[in-house]
């Protein structure tokens, strides 16, 4: 401790306030967890990348099950990899926080419920879905016959214009009537 | 530089600061954000110097310079405020093992300590501490003094655990308080300001329910009727990402799999054939039962009142502990009996858990506020007793004191008369009624929070050390099987929350102390629930989400406040104050301090204007005006539902076209439909879809415009088809790159004619290649 990048600067700081939904004390917050997952040879770096792996290590993300998916919708590296740089954390936590727009949420939603990420919901990203979060084991998922059921019933109400995916626009639909989604939709360090 | 290319300046200025404050809105990389919020900065300070130029340059800059620090100070404050919120940290690990709905009850629980502590600061420092620094000290005068025969037993332990003895003639309760019309150097005016706070407590704690009230209902979703999106709900909205524990994860995924399952064959097995009359006999005697039982812990609670007070006139050493608390205890004991009696009766009902927990709520609601009134109704006919003592206990001081006059007289020989000087412990008392009523109030909140620890430590924790260690020699497996570890109860801790908070506002008036106990309560179940919780409880099987249950509780909180009101406005107006005790002693009734006020210290022109504004010719128009506000603004958010009803109708109906469309391809319009068989086949679904989704945009307008109609209360909903749309379009994957053709068939005469305004889908499909 004591380098640059361990002391997060105060303009930076006020910067940060300025562009995301999270308060001082949680960036100050944010930015100690995030240095302590910060790998000792990077420590002296500017702008430090941490593996997935180890964020995956984070209490609030180890038991969700689009853990992985969310590391990657957040990540910015060139390589794929799901890592994040502390802007990309700040971009999580500002997309998790209280006081984020209901837009901002379900854009994110629908970027992490996007398995393929090809800019709909098909029927192969439903069905990894509904595995996700049916459990790992055999006797909690679903058989089949109940998936096609399920994803028969869910494209119905949700696909508007009948293309057999759901968009962004007809998942924003959906959600923005949801009353639980904003509250359930939130993740705090 | 030109006026005009100042005002356009100013104009792109204005815009590039709406920019920044709405950057952190829009779902781009930090780093983009962080160079437009750059160049943006950059842009306003250059050219903010270039608008100072000129006149009015000073105080530009000026307004400027106020402007940033004051966003700077409106910032730090937001910072500070987060950090005074106590126990972040605890509510945070509750949420985590248990999931937001058993945390939503501590958030109530810190919620209501903070107004009891508002509560607490207007009391004890407008009321409690004048009248300890400056009124006059313990013993001085009767009303503080305890009298020569209790004084004995004054300091026992068990006489000040009932708050007699020295408890009772303490500050803590109305009849200590003295009725001089100001007191000390200030000339504090102590009589108004109880009364003041005492109604003031009500309008501050209206006022914060009802903010909370708004705030909620401005988050929850709008409208979409309850099946209308079950299935995708369930799907996109059920995982609760504040879990942070794998044996609650692991909970989460078996009751998701299980609504999944459940609706599943729930959809198929719509039409079950049941025996509807059986159930409608088993509902209404179930109903009869629950109300039996209702009538029947009425009339316990009136006995047992009647009882305590012919207690009261015995002497105190005959009676037992149990018979001097039979009242609290029996309260107690019902509100702990009842409510599981309830759910075992409730069974025979058979409805789905939604509407059977509502149920539940409901007719635990009736038990308690049945309970609290028969108490009132009970203590009510106590207070007219004590208040005919009163009467006779009044005239018999008026003829002591005349006896004592007259003696004087008679002896003396002369018309100079010295008053009796008693030592202040001596002189005869009156019952003092409102010190009875506070005592009773202070009593049964006591033992409503002794009922409430011992339930959790008998009925969460020794539970829980019972089934963990009687485990290892038991036949059946404890955990699993009965009893196995309580879960956590929130409804009926979030009722018992309400309950205890109307006794305390219809307590307060006549024992001040009642709200710091309150405080003191709350904090320590703080600390104490949260480590029951965490210690003895399991996380829920099923998690079904009440899901408006926030507005639902605070409208029970509402409901209590407005019913704890009516007792002590009752009061106020009709009963006669003691004559002997509290700062209303000597009046005829308590808010006759009021008018003394306007009198004696307000100038006189105020006088007479509020004896103009109190008379009856006034009040009565202003009344019926209020009537009638109400009466147009209700019938004006009636109107807007039914915007709101004929706008979900429209797209419900485009919904259906469109489903229509695909499924059976019958277009409505017979000129459409041959132009349809000579163009050339169409390919893939998609591809029409992706035409009718840009057409339906652009024709989209007209929808929307209706949305946005002045009148039309879902401006959101219209944002958001516009939003809808552009968001649509912006969507990178999807390669909607062909700009709308001719509109070919539009033109012709007849068209225009045979489809209405939104139908434009019909004429999208044009030829376009």
């Amino acid at each position: 401790m004591g380098t640059t990048a361990s002391q997060l600067p105060k303009d930076l700081l006020s910067e940060y306030q300025e562009l995301t939904f999270l308060t001082k004390q949680e960036i100050l917050l944010a930015h100690k967890r995030f240095t302590e997952l910060v790998a000792k040879e990077d420590r002296n770096d500017p702008s430090p990348r941490v593996p997935m792996s180890k964020i995956l290590t984070l209490p609030e993300l180890k038991s969700n099950p689009f853990r992985k998916r969310i590391c990657h919708v957040f990540s910015t590296s060139e390589s794929k990899d799901g890592s994040l740089t502390f802007e990309d954390f700040l971009d999580l936590l500002s997309a998790f926080s209280d006081s984020a727009t209901l837009e901002i949420k379900s854009h994110y939603a629908f970027r992490i419920f996007d398995f393929d990420d090809d800019g709909t919901l098909d029927r192969g990203d439903l069905e990894k879905l509904v595995n996700c979060l049916t459990g790992e084991t055999d006797d909690t998922r679903l058989t089949p016959e109940e998936m096609k059921q399920l994803i028969n019933n869910i494209l119905e109400e949700s696909d508007i214009d009948k293309d057999g995916t759901v968009n962004l626009s007809e998942f924003q639909h959906v959600i923005s009537r949801s009353p639980d989604f904003v509250s359930s939709f939130k993740i705090v360090l | 530089m030109s006026e005009g290319e100042m005002t356009r300046l100013k104009e792109e200025v204005e815009e590039k600061k709406k920019l920044i404050s709405t950057l952190r809105n829009k779902p781009w990389r930090m780093r983009r954000r962080l160079e437009c919020l750059k160049d943006a900065q950059q842009f306003v300070e250059k050219f903010e110097g270039a608008l100072g130029k000129g006149k009015g340059r000073k105080l530009y800059a000026f307004k400027v310079m106020m402007t940033k620090k004051w966003i700077k100070f409106n910032r730090d404050f937001e910072n500070f405020k987060t950090a005074c919120i106590p126990w972040e940290r605890k509510i945070k690990e509750v949420e985590s093992h248990f999931g937001s709905s058993v945390a939503s009850y501590f958030l109530f629980l810190r919620w209501m300590y903070g107004m009891n502590l508002v509560l607490f600061g207007f009391v004890f420092g407008l009321v409690v501490i004048p009248e300890v620094l400056m009124g006059l000290p313990y013993g001085s005068i009767p009303r503080k003094t305890v009298p020569r025969d209790e004084q004995a037993k004054a300091m026992d332990f068990s006489v000040l655990f009932e708050f007699g003895g020295y408890c009772k003639y303490s500050f803590l309760f109305y009849g200590y308080y003295n009725n001089q019309r100001t007191i000390g150097l200030l000339q504090f005016r102590l009589p108004l300001s109880y009364l003041l706070v005492g109604v003031g407590s009500f309008g501050y704690s209206l006022m914060v329910v009802i903010r909370t009230m708004a705030k909620n209902s401005n988050e929850g979703g709008d409208g979409a009727e309850e099946g209308d999106f079950t299935f995708a709900w369930k799907m996109f909205t059920s995982w609760d990402y504040l879990i942070g524990n794998s044996e609650t994860a692991d909970n989460k995924f078996a009751s998701i799999t299980t609504s999944f399952k459940e609706s599943i064959v729930d959809e198929q097995e719509n039409q079950k054939d049941e025996n509807i009359h059986l159930r409608r006999f088993l509902r209404v005697l179930a109903n009869l039962l629950i109300l039996c039982s209702l009538g029947g812990s009425g009339y316990l609670i009136y006995y047992v009142v009647k009882r305590s007070q012919t207690y009261a006139n015995m002497d105190e050493d005959e009676l037992s502990w149990f018979e001097k608390n039979e009242v609290e205890f029996v309260m107690s004991l019902l509100g702990l009996v009842c409510p599981p009696l309830f759910e075992t009766i409730a069974e025979l009902e058979e409805y789905h858990p939604r509407i059977a927990l509502k149920w539940q709520l409901g007719r635990i609601f009736a038990l308690f506020l049945g309970n609290l009134y028969t108490f009132l109704f009970a203590l009510f006919d106590e207070v007219n007793a004590k208040l005919e003592r009163e009467e006779t206990i009044k005239n018999a001081t008026i003829w002591a004191m005349k006896e004592h006059y007259s003696n004087f007289s008679e002896l003396n020989n002369s018309t100079a008369i010295t008053p009796l000087s008693i030592n202040p412990a001596d002189v005869m008392r009156g019952p003092c009624w409102e010190t009875a009523v506070g005592i009773e109030f202070m009593k049964l909140t006591v033992s409503d929070i002794q009922v409430t620890y011992l339930t959790i430590l008998f009925g969460d924790f020794l539970r829980a050390l019972a089934v963990r260690f009687l485990n290892y020699c038991w036949c059946w497996d404890l955990e699993a099987g009965f009893p196995s570890y309580a879960e956590f109860d929130i409804s009926g801790n979030v009722l018992g929350l309400i309950f205890n908070q109307g006794m305390i506002w219809m307590g307060a008036f006549y024992a001040p102390g009642l709200v710091g106990l309150n405080v003191l309560r709350l904090l320590t179940s703080m600390y104490f629930q949260c480590w029951a919780v965490m210690t003895c409880n399991v996380p829920h099987e099923r998690v079904f989400k009440a899901s408006k249950s926030n507005n639902f509780y605070m409208g029970l909180l509402l409901l209590i406040l407005f019913l704890s009101m009516l007792p002590v406005v009752y009061t106020i107006m009709t009963l006669p104050p003691s004559f002997d005790c509290g700062p209303f002693s000597g009046k005829q009734k308590m808010y006759d301090v009021i008018i003394e006020t306007i009198d004696k210290d307000l100038p006189a022109f105020l006088g007479t204007l509020f004896t103009y504004a109190a008379n009856p010719g006034l009040i009565i128009p202003a009344v019926l005006l209020m009537v009638l506000a109400i009466y147009y603004l209700n019938s004006v958010s009636k109107a807007y539902k039914h915007a709101n009803n004929e706008l979900r109708k429209k797209m419900q109906m485009q919904r259906d076209e469109e489903k229509n469309r695909r499924n059976n391809k019958d277009s409505t319009n017979q000129v459409m439909k041959d132009l349809e068989d000579l163009l050339p086949k169409k390919s893939p679904i998609s591809a029409s879809a992706k035409e009718n989704a840009e057409v339906r945009s652009e024709l989209g307008d007209k929808p929307s415009k209706v949305s946005q109609k002045p009148g039309a209360v879902a401006t959101g909903r219209g944002v958001n088809l516009q939003r809808d749309v552009s968001l649509a379009m912006a969507n990178p994957r999807m390669a909607v790159t062909r700009p709308p053709g001719p509109r070919g068939p539009s033109a012709l005469p007849g068209n225009t004619l045979q489809v209405p305004g939104g139908r434009g889908r019909g004429r999208g499909q044009n030829p376009r290649r």
